[in-house]
């Protein structure tokens, strides 16, 4: 099959679907590639690099997207400005499309789409499960952001991100706070903290409280316990107007304090959450930045203005709404990497042909037309955690069960054994010479002696443990030597033979105990 | 000598034994811990030799210096790998000891100062031999097992629980039969008790699965020492009774240990393992299920991964012994934490054939012991490693433990390398563990199957990374 990579056409964008070194690697899994002359120049990968890897170079647009079995781009198509002509109607049947379709706000594209009979396949709809990471371009695009997010806060602002005593005097470290912790905050805590910055985190789900401490951030926690801000597929939800009110308080009283803000708050379908009010910006320190990640869904901050830098009370306001362009050599790359495992998924032959499997859960998700039909929604996934529960579950009340009949009969069960011992002994006793029962004492407490002694003994040292105590029980050669001395012949010669060979087990218990712990060492 | 020199002498001795045991208790007092253990060796001997020899003093040196020498050659020639096997037959010959040393008493005794006197005495012998005379061939027949002179699969006779407990009551039957006609007339009912152990020792062990083999080897290092204690009633000999209980009990407790490691249950291990029904049917609805996809990975990659990870956890199994491969992996451990990596270790109790095998081999591979650690130490620390690399495991590495309540091997705890990012398993083939278990873990989809010999794998890793 033929695969096509149009140029991207809109404004600001950078990236490219393909980049020449994963052009190779998808060529081996059995593709063509066609690409528009100099769609990949503007993130710095060349046609001639691209030609290398095997990639056939056109500069007839319309051709290309008429002539190719699968379309792979970045963002969903539009309109061309200049030509006129560019967009959804240029494909038709058993066309595929791979791109961002964002199928929530496009549904009237999807319809076109399934009306000319052409499958689409949404990279922003790959289902955020463990096994479709390799493919989740969201995640790797977001990634990018995070770190472009530090590195634009670091240009516009004044200071040094690190704290630093010179002979020119001492410099305080920058103060950043990010707000939202998903794969972006994460990316931003990370790229903040190792310019040395002193990094804050805010997220309405407490369970990446962890993935922030890992990092070394502060996680701020908000003294509101009954809420989860946990929604479907790992994003956060809306919260309710209690919960609002105290975020929006810690939120204020950050602002004095921090000299960058990042926010990284998006609820999927729905206008970014507004966090920082025009008071907070007007409370932070003069030179403060804020960058606003949400900024295309609307902006965490009121005054953010979309792919815009203003500067309202003293505060830079960066509201630039794709910050994966603007790093589009590396994010082309990530972007391709993505597209080059999807591949795989849907061509498991490597024959080049690719293959709509609808009984995939991954392609099952992303596939939002197929066959002129729409299949956005996807159904529910199937939570993969889900029927491990359901075992553990099952186990639990196993479990207890074992233990509640473990446990009944050794409330009565311990004393049992200590009577009848105490009984047994106490019978002996009355028969027994005194020697005997001197001899017994010497063995009961032996017992427990040993147990005290070896239940200390470490784990790693068993082995030594059980040559030592083999080559101390050969003491029975004592025994031995008591006889050797014997009239009877048989007797000595008895004796002299369990000599020799509780020597052997002396020797070789001890010696081979020492050359092991010699070996232990730290 | 004077009574009082040699009690005093004894109790010495026994002090050292004890602190031999004590010393056992950390890495850094453990040598001097053997050191007191020879100590009061030497000190029980000597003053024995020096109080009780008057005569024969030819046959007590043909005994010793050759016992010596070959006990020597022994400990210097063995293999590290070897361990499990030598350390059974130094049990037998504990037994085989028992066993002479019995027969010898009972032949040589002089009078006794009352009936009752002599029928202990004489019931204490029958024990102590037959004690003696279990070990030995069960130590034997664990020794051939584990070198692989025989088939390491159990063998089950029909009816072999029958055929235990009529040994046991014939035997209980004998005793009290030569308790009655004294040593002296008894002779022959003491040579058919031995006999008879000798049977019930060998079908005991032999009924045993190799992967049990921990538990039989402390079991029978349990029984040596209960041999040396029954010898020391027969004796009338305090520090025989004291060593022999520290002896018994600290095999005892290591039996425990690996039952408990294994979730078994003590006596379902010593009477013939896991049912051999239910495990092929288990596994067999297991087997169906587990029709996964297997995801092949080549030395090279595998490399690789290992080279760009941060933390690593490597989890030796039975294989990595079977291989020899201990050296070349701690090369491999050198050379990744030379290049910054967090190499760690993680040993499951029952790893190996014998407790505390897989220390043993790591640490003549001069793996430095504060990296490796045990199962319950790094169990959840799963989650921050970047690749676990498994070689030469399988049940131990075996989730089906915790997720198929209905798994032969359900409860039993295992390392869980799944919770971590990646896990490498050097594995031969598809075969499964000893316990006939198929392992989910192989099909998981962050397990990366190194197939080859593990020698030649952890070869081949190396090669790659340098």
């Amino acid at each position: 099959m033929k695969i096509g990579i149009p140029k991207e056409i809109e404004d600001g964008e950078l990236r490219v679907a393909m980049t020449p070194s994963i052009a190779s690697k998808v060529k081996q899994l059995g593709f063509d590639i066609v690409m528009e002359g100099g769609a990949g120049t503007a993130a710095s990968y060349s046609d001639e690099a691209y030609e290398e890897a095997g990639v056939e170079i056109t500069q007839d647009t319309k051709k290309l997207w008429h002539e190719v079995d699968v379309l792979i781009k970045v963002r969903p198509p539009v309109e061309h400005p200049e030509l006129g002509f560019y967009g959804v109607e240029l494909l038709g049947k058993s066309q595929t499309l791979i791109s961002l379709i964002h199928p929530a706000q496009n549904m009237n594209k999807l319809q076109q789409l399934s009306e000319r009979g052409t499958n689409v396949v949404a990279l922003d709809a790959v289902p955020r499960i463990s096994r479709a990471q390799k493919m989740d371009v969201l995640s790797s695009m977001a990634n990018i952001a995070g770190y472009r997010a530090v590195v634009e806060a670091a240009q516009h602002f004044g200071r040094f991100f690190t704290g630093q005593i010179t002979a020119a005097g001492k410099v305080p470290p920058a103060k950043v706070l990010v707000i939202g912790a998903g794969v972006a905050g994460l990316a931003a805590i990370g790229a903040a903290k190792s310019m040395g910055a002193i990094v804050r985190a805010f997220d309405t789900r407490p369970e990446v409280k962890e993935q922030v401490e890992s990092m070394n951030a502060e996680f701020l926690l908000l003294d509101f316990n009954d809420e989860d801000g946990s929604g479907e597929g790992g994003y956060a939800k809306t919260m309710s107007a209690e919960f609002i009110a105290a975020e929006m308080a810690l939120f204020a009283e950050q602002a004095k304090d921090v000299d960058i803000i990042i926010t990284t708050a998006l609820i999927p379908g729905k206008t970014a959450p507004e966090l920082i009010t025009e008071d907070m910006v007007r409370s932070m320190k003069p030179g403060s930045v804020i960058v606003d990640l949400a900024a295309e869904t609307g902006g965490n901050c009121r005054l953010t203005q979309a792919n815009e830098v203003i500067d309202v009370h003293g505060v830079s306001i960066i509201g630039y709404t794709n910050l994966p362009s603007r790093m589009a050599a590396q994010s082309s790359q990530l972007f391709a990497t993505n597209i080059y495992h999807l591949l795989t998924e849907l061509c498991p032959n490597k024959d080049g042909q690719i293959d709509l499997n609808m009984e995939d859960e991954v392609i099952r998700g992303a596939t939002v037309v197929k066959d002129g039909s729409i299949t956005w929604p996807p159904p529910a996934p199937r939570l993969s955690a889900a029927p491990k529960s359901d075992v553990s579950e099952q186990l639990k009340p196993e479990k207890a069960d074992i233990k509640a009949k473990e446990k009944k009969p050794s409330a009565f069960g311990f004393l049992l054994p200590v009577l009848i011992t105490g009984a047994l002994l106490l019978g002996l006793g009355t028969i027994a010479p005194a020697e005997f029962m001197a001899h017994m004492t010497v063995f009961v407490l032996s017992c427990f002696v040993g147990y005290m002694v070896v239940w200390g003994v470490s784990h790693s040292l068993h082995t030594p443990l059980m040559s030592v105590t083999n080559a101390i029980s050969s003491i029975i050669v004592i025994g031995a030597i008591t006889q050797v001395s014997s009239d009877s012949p048989i007797v000595s010669i008895l004796a002299a033979m369990a000599i020799f060979i509780t020597s052997i087990n002396i020797v070789g218990g001890f010696a081979v105990t020492h050359r092991m712990l010699k070996m232990f060492r730290k | 000598m004077n009574f009082g020199i040699m009690t005093a002498s004894y109790i010495g001795a026994s002090a050292l034994f004890i602190m031999a045991l004590a010393g056992l208790s950390h890495q850094e007092s453990a040598r001097r811990g053997n050191i007191y253990g020879m100590l009061g060796m030497a000190l029980a001997v000597v003053i024995t030799i020096a109080g009780a020899v008057t005569d024969n003093y030819e046959l007590l040196l043909l005994g010793i210096v050759p016992g010596s020498l070959i006990g020597w050659l022994l400990a210097k020639r063995v293999e590290m790998t070897q361990m499990p096997e030598l350390v059974a037959i130094l049990h037998s010959l504990v037994g085989l000891a028992a066993v002479f040393v019995g027969f010898a008493n009972a032949l040589g005794h002089g009078q006794y100062d009352s009936l009752v006197a002599q029928r202990i005495h004489d019931v204490e012998t029958a024990i102590g031999v037959f004690i003696g005379a279990v070990t030995f061939t069960g130590s034997l027949v664990a020794y051939l097992k584990l070198s692989g002179k025989v088939s390491g699969k159990p063998l089950r006779l029909p009816a072999r629980h029958l055929l235990n407990l009529l040994i046991c009551i014939a035997v209980v039957y004998l005793v009290v039969q030569f308790a009655q006609v004294g040593a002296a007339e008894g002779m022959n009912y003491l040579a058919i008790i031995t006999l008879l152990a000798f049977v019930f020792g060998a079908h005991l062990v032999i009924a045993i699965g190799g992967a049990d083999m921990p538990v039989v080897v402390s079991m029978l290092n349990s029984y040596s020492g209960w041999a040396a204690a029954a010898m020391g009633f027969m004796l009338g000999n305090d520090l025989l009774i004291v060593i022999g209980a520290l002896v018994g009990s600290s095999g005892a407790i290591l039996s425990y240990i690996m039952c408990r490691a294994m979730n078994r249950k003590f006596l379902n291990v010593i009477l013939g393992g896991i049912g051999g029904s239910k495990v092929n049917k288990a596994s067999g609805t297991i087997g169906a299920e587990q029709q996964g996809t297997i995801i092949e990975i080549q030395a090279e990659e595998a490399a690789q991964a290992l080279a760009d990870a941060k933390e690593v956890m490597i989890l030796p199994g039975y294989g990595m012994a079977v291989a020899q491969a201990q050296h070349i992996v701690y090369e491999i451990t050198k050379k990744l934490r030379d290049k910054g990596v967090n190499v760690r270790f993680g040993i499951h109790p029952v790893a190996g054939r014998m407790p505390g095998h897989m220390n043993v081999l790591l640490a003549e591979a001069k793996v430095p012991y504060d990296i490796v650690y045990e199962m319950d130490e790094i169990n959840d620390d799963f989650k921050n490693i970047d690749v676990s690399i498994v070689i030469g495991a399988n049940d131990i590495v075996n989730p089906a433990a915790n997720e198929e309540p209905d798994s032969p091997i359900a409860g039993m705890p295992v390392l869980e390398p799944w919770h971590g990012k990646q896990t490498i398993v050097l594995k031969r083939g598809m075969s499964r563990g000893y316990a006939g278990v198929e392992n989910p873990l192989f099909f998981k989809e962050n397990t990366r199957m190194l197939f080859g010999d593990a020698k030649e794998s952890v070869e081949a890793l190396l090669k790659h990374l340098s």
